[in-house]
């Protein structure tokens, strides 16, 4: 499943979700369900500042930071940290925090196992193609 | 044993409204919850240094989200 497929099936199974994306560590968006790719780059960059300030708030230590909730009165941020890549999600106010994470953590984990699939496939051409020519 | 049974019913009510009370006091609170591999978690209420620092860029987020 590729990352735009993660996220509707995401939308639709959760009605919480009001918007979410997915990029990678640098900010690049690899998928949204935002409007125009613009918004949804300023939201990507928003959310990896979110990240990284949430990484200096929490203890020192060597153990990762994962998943940032953050809660206000006009809406919550949920943040989810994985290998190469983060989902962001927004809702309304008041979620239920563990069934989001929870769906959001899914999103994540089917769209990179996708691009892990991709990379394999592409590796294993290229080894073929480097075989023939020798 | 009529009196016994009024203060318990007394006593019901009070717990219930005051378990109702603080469940609404607490709801529109802004915070911020950190998670971490371990499966360790830090709550930072809305009047914490930590809050303060960060949800204003949770609301950059939403903003940008919305538009």
């Amino acid at each position: 499943m590729d990352a735009a497929q993660a996220l509707a099936d995401l939308t639709e199974i959760s009605t919480q979700i009001q918007a979410a994306l997915i990029a990678d560590e640098k900010g690049a968006v690899l998928a949204s369900t935002f409007a125009d790719d613009a918004t949804a780059g300023r939201a990507a960059r928003s959310a990896l500042d979110l990240l990284a300030a949430a990484e200096d708030a929490g203890p020192n230590g060597t153990v990762r930071l994962t998943q940032v909730l953050a809660a206000t009165r006009a809406g919550s941020v949920f943040v989810v940290r994985g290998e190469d890549r983060i989902a962001t999600a927004i809702t309304g106010s008041e979620p239920t925090v563990g069934l989001v994470f929870y769906d959001l953590k899914t999103c994540l984990r089917l769209s990179a196992e996708q691009s892990e699939k991709t990379k394999r496939s592409r590796n294993e051409k290229e080894d073929e193609g480097k075989s023939v020519d020798a | 044993m009529r009196s016994a049974l009024r203060w318990g019913v007394v006593a019901l009510g009070s717990a219930a409204g005051l378990a109702l009370w603080r469940r609404s006091s607490s709801k529109g609170r802004e915070r911020v919850e950190l998670y971490f591999s371990d499966g360790s978690m830090v709550s930072f209420p809305e009047d914490s240094t930590e809050a303060a620092r960060l949800i204003p860029l949770a609301r950059q987020v939403l903003t940008s989200a919305r538009g």
